[in-house]
């Protein structure tokens, strides 16, 4: 066959994580941004614009997860225990958030209290140790015969941190622009403020992420054009877009905020994701243990890609199709009383 | 790796990573189980009873759907948060058996995701929310997809389960890992008929069980209470067929043990010695260390023939397996014999509820509503019991006969598996204790409660319990 599976492979993967960060990022958002909410009507209504979702969009991730051990299974088997705790601790945070959308709605008073508080905090755990993973990630994983041997605590770093504060700013930011689209009135209002906060949030937080990346791992500074003691000039256009891109999605989101748009801003906050993830994938591409295995290394047995190509092919559009099927089912404004449903 | 003497010991084994990583594994595994049983079994009650709504246009399916749909939607979002936990162990601990195993199961965990998981999660939220957004030919649909969903993932995990039990169609390549190389014998292995068959049947009877508890309670309190009674004959007439019928896929799969899995079969029966006239033993407490039983009670020949069919057939005992090879002998007997013990008072329960129907005298048995309401949760301890067994009884390997757990487990240090176990079973026991405080709310409140109040009040909107038309459409 000369189909290039492995590439066709990462390619998907990278696609499932980055709809992961896009869907899942805005529902962690809006528990991020819980203890904000002026009053338990609005969280209520803040929870019921992504009840019907969140459990698709959590799927994604388990895409990510079995896709990574179905296609890269050198890879799944270094980056998982390499990663052990913070793993652990976005699965018992993702637990808590989880369970929150139909306890909190079965609790009296005093259950509904914990249950606020947990899918907040869940949601806010959730945010952090997925950053941290990205961090360590980004950072590289000690491997030595395909097998990892980094200690417990290698990820925590203060480059880690900072893409961790990063991710929260980012996804607070999805979080309300997703408000902007789906509420009225006095939420409406807070939701710009938020959109507003975080978004100056991400854009100092991006560039800080950007120059912290370039200093702290040289191998990604060369890919950008680094060369020591000055710029690569023809290395740093190729990659140039990838930035342009970043600015225009900042500028899509700032205007639209100003001009008080629904949607405008969501698209903006989309943008800016899909910069930076481009622009840290450029950094450690074809890596999937950076900086250890590539794709190619880490890849399953053809027969193995292959019968899981022929299910992708056909399979893959119809999931995206009926999952625009149920956004669209539940688009406009969502309401406080039970009539919308 | 950790040194065991860092952790401390449990009955003479180091507490190291791969003891921990097990107790983990075990631990949150019995415990997803437990919800994927409730959310297959109600999935499908749903789609009967929305589909005898639509047809016959009572409310009372009506009002049984909505409450049920309530307690669906607890069950299905435990069963998914515990279940993304599963597939992210099989990386954080062990990633040695996920290195060597993802040529052939790899993709057959991939398809579960993507056959399964995306069209339950998805129809979920028209199934829960979409009353009036979707017209009620789409909403059953709706239904009739998740339902079809947790069938679909069934099928794909017991099938990999399967081939780590008896693994056929591989190749072994030298530096260790399977590849397939016939994908219809990897995912149709041995075993897996039966053992789907086996789950699938677990699955209804463990929710037809809570059902008939749920209804019974209700009658207890009020006679009349027309979903309930309705809910209660639906019930009994699932253990008049199924618990028979899954006795004898039981059987089945206990006869097939004889040439799959022998070790395990002699643990099941604690059979010792290899022998013609295998006893049947009720009661023993099989000791590996002196490799025989102690307290036997036992009926003469019974082991050859329930295996068999043959009183006089020769089974291999479990001296004739190296002692590195058996598997713990006194956790599988008594698993398996909790297991069989509940599904004979399930069939139990079947006749005697149907033999009261015949007699229309279901209501007026106040012993027996009050055994149904006892064995309301027998299915689930049936279920992680069968698992236990299957399990257990595969030790001491992981992919049977090639791979041994031991040398499947992650290089992760005791500290951190430690770590993870505990705020595990720290995190399970606060969701565990709000799930089944909050399910048994519904129940007391029963099918009634949902229709009669205005939704605002106790439900948020984006619980399920808002999703509930507020006016019965007639
Ligand atoms: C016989 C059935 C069965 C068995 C043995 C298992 N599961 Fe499960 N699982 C289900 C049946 C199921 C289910 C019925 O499809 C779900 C959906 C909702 C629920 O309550 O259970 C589920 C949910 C579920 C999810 C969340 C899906 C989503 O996002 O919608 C994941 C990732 C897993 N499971 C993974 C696993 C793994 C890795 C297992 C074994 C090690 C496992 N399950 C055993
Ligand atoms: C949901 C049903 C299941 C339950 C309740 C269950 C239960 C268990 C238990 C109790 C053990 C520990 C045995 C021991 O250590 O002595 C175990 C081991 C294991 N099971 Fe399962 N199992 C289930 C399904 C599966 C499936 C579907 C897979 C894989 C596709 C799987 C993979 C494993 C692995 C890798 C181990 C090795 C770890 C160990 O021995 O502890 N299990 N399981
Ligand atoms: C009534 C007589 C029963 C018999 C003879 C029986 C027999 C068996 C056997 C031999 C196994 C091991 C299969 C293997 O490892 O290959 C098994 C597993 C299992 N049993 Fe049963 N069983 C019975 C009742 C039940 C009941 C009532 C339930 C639950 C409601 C149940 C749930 C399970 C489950 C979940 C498993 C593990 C999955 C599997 O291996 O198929 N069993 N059973």
């Amino acid at each position: 066959m000369s189909l290039d599976l492995p590439l066709i492979w990462a390619v998907v993967i990278a696609l499932a994580v980055l709809l992961y960060v896009l869907l899942d990022g805005f529902d962690l958002g809006i528990g991020i941004l819980f203890p904000l909410a002026r009053s338990s009507a609005d969280r209520d209504l803040m929870m019921a614009s992504i009840a019907p979702y969140w459990d698709g969009d959590e799927t994604w991730l388990v895409l990510g997860g079995g896709g990574l051990f179905a296609a890269f299974p050198g890879a799944y088997a270094v980056l998982m225990p390499a990663f052990y705790l913070p793993i652990i601790l976005m699965l018992l945070a993702l637990i808590l958030r989880g369970v929150a959308f139909e306890f909190r709605a079965r609790g009296r008073r005093r259950g509904k209290r914990l249950w606020t508080a947990l899918f907040s905090a869940g949601s806010l755990v959730a945010a952090v140790a997925q950053g941290l993973v990205l961090g360590g990630f980004v950072h590289g994983v000690r491997v030595s015969h395909g097998a990892f041997v980094g200690g417990p605590f290698d990820w925590l770093t203060p480059y880690a941190l900072l893409t961790a504060l990063g991710l929260v700013a980012g996804y607070a930011l999805l979080g309300a622009a997703w408000l902007l689209i789906k509420t009225r009135d006095a939420l409406h209002g807070d939701a710009r403020r938020w959109a507003r906060t975080s978004a100056s949030a991400v854009a100092v937080l991006l560039a800080a992420v950007s120059v912290a990346t370039l200093v702290v791992e040289p191998q990604v500074a060369a890919r950008w054009g680094w060369t020591g003691d000055g710029f690569d000039l023809g290395r740093l256009a190729r990659l140039a877009p990838i930035p342009l891109l970043g600015a225009a999605g900042l500028a899509v989101l700032f205007v639209g905020l100003a001009r008080g748009a629904q949607a405008w801003p969501f698209a903006g906050a989309a943008i800016v994701f899909l910069s930076g993830y481009l622009g840290l994938a450029a950094g450690f591409f074809p890596y999937v243990a950076p900086y250890a295995l590539t794709f190619r290394d880490a890849a399953n047995a053809d027969n193995a890609l292959g019968l899981l190509f022929g299910g992708l092919v056909v399979i893959l559009p119809v999931i995206l199709g009926y999952t625009a099927w149920v956004y669209w089912l539940f688009r406009g404004k969502t309401a406080t009383d039970a009539g919308y449903h | 790796m950790a040194t065991p003497a860092q952790g401390g010991y449990l009955w003479a084994m180091p507490l190291d990573a791969l003891l921990l990583s097990r107790l983990q594994f075990a631990f949150t595994l019995a415990f997803h189980i437990i919800f994927p049983s409730l959310s297959i079994g109600l999935a499908s009650f749903l789609a009967v009873l929305e589909g005898l709504w639509l047809f016959t246009k009572r409310e009372a399916f009506q009002r049984l759907y909505l409450f049920w749909l309530k307690i669906f939607a607890i069950s299905f979002g435990m069963g998914v948060v515990t279940g993304v936990v599963m597939s992210y162990q099989f990386g954080t601990n062990w990633s040695v058996f996920s290195k060597m195993t993802a040529g052939v199961l790899g993709p057959l965990l991939a398809y579960e995701v993507l056959t399964a998981f995306f069209l339950e999660s998805s129809f979920l939220g028209v199934m829960l929310f979409g009353w009036k957004r979707v017209g009620p030919c789409l909403h059953f649909t709706a239904t009739c997809l998740v339902a079809f969903g947790t069938l679909v993932s069934a099928f794909w995990i017991i099938s990999a389960n399967s081939w780590m039990q008896v693994p056929t169609g591989y190749a072994l390549l030298p530096d260790g890992r399977f590849v397939a190389r016939d994908w219809l014998a990897v995912i149709l292995s041995p075993s897996f008929p039966q053992r789907l068959a086996h789950m699938v049947l677990a699955a209804y009877l463990s929710t037809a069980l809570l059902v008939a508890a749920a209804a019974a309670f209700q009658i207890w309190r009020d006679r009349a209470q027309a979903e309930s009674r309705i809910a209660l004959r639906m019930a009994i007439g699932m253990f008049v067929v199924v618990a028979p019928l899954q006795l004898f896929v039981g059987d089945y799969a206990g006869k097939q043990l004889v040439a799959q899995q022998p070790a395990k079969l002699a643990a099941i029966e604690a059979f010792w010695d290899t022998r013609p006239a295998q006893d049947f033993h009720i009661v023993a407490w099989p000791d590996r260390a002196r490799a025989g039983d102690d307290w036997e009670l036992s009926l003469p020949k019974l082991g050859s023939w329930i295996t068999t069919g043959d009183a006089n057939a020769t089974l291999r005992g479990l001296k004739s397996f190296p002692p590195q090879d058996r598997p713990p002998v006194a956790v599988v007997f008594w698993s398996f014999r909790v297991m069989v013990g509940l599904g004979f008072a399930m069939i139990g329960l079947g006749l005697w509820g149907g033999a009261l129907w015949l007699r229309r005298g279901l209501e007026r048995s106040r012993l027996f509503l009050a055994a149904t309401m006892l064995m309301g949760p027998a299915g689930f301890a049936a279920v992680v019991a069968g698992w236990i067994t299957a399990e257990v009884g595969r030790q001491p390997w992981v992919v049977y006969g090639l791979m041994r757990t031991r040398d499947a487990v992650s290089p992760v240090g005791v500290h951190e598996v430690q770590a993870s176990l505990l705020a595990f079973l720290a995190v399970y026991a606060l969701i565990f204790s709000a799930g089944v405080l909050y399910i048994l709310r519904l129940i007391a409140q029963g099918p009634e409660a949902g229709v009669a109040e205005p939704p605002a009040p106790t439900g948020a909107p984006g619980s399920a319990f808002a999703a509930a038309p507020p006016e019965p459409t007639a």
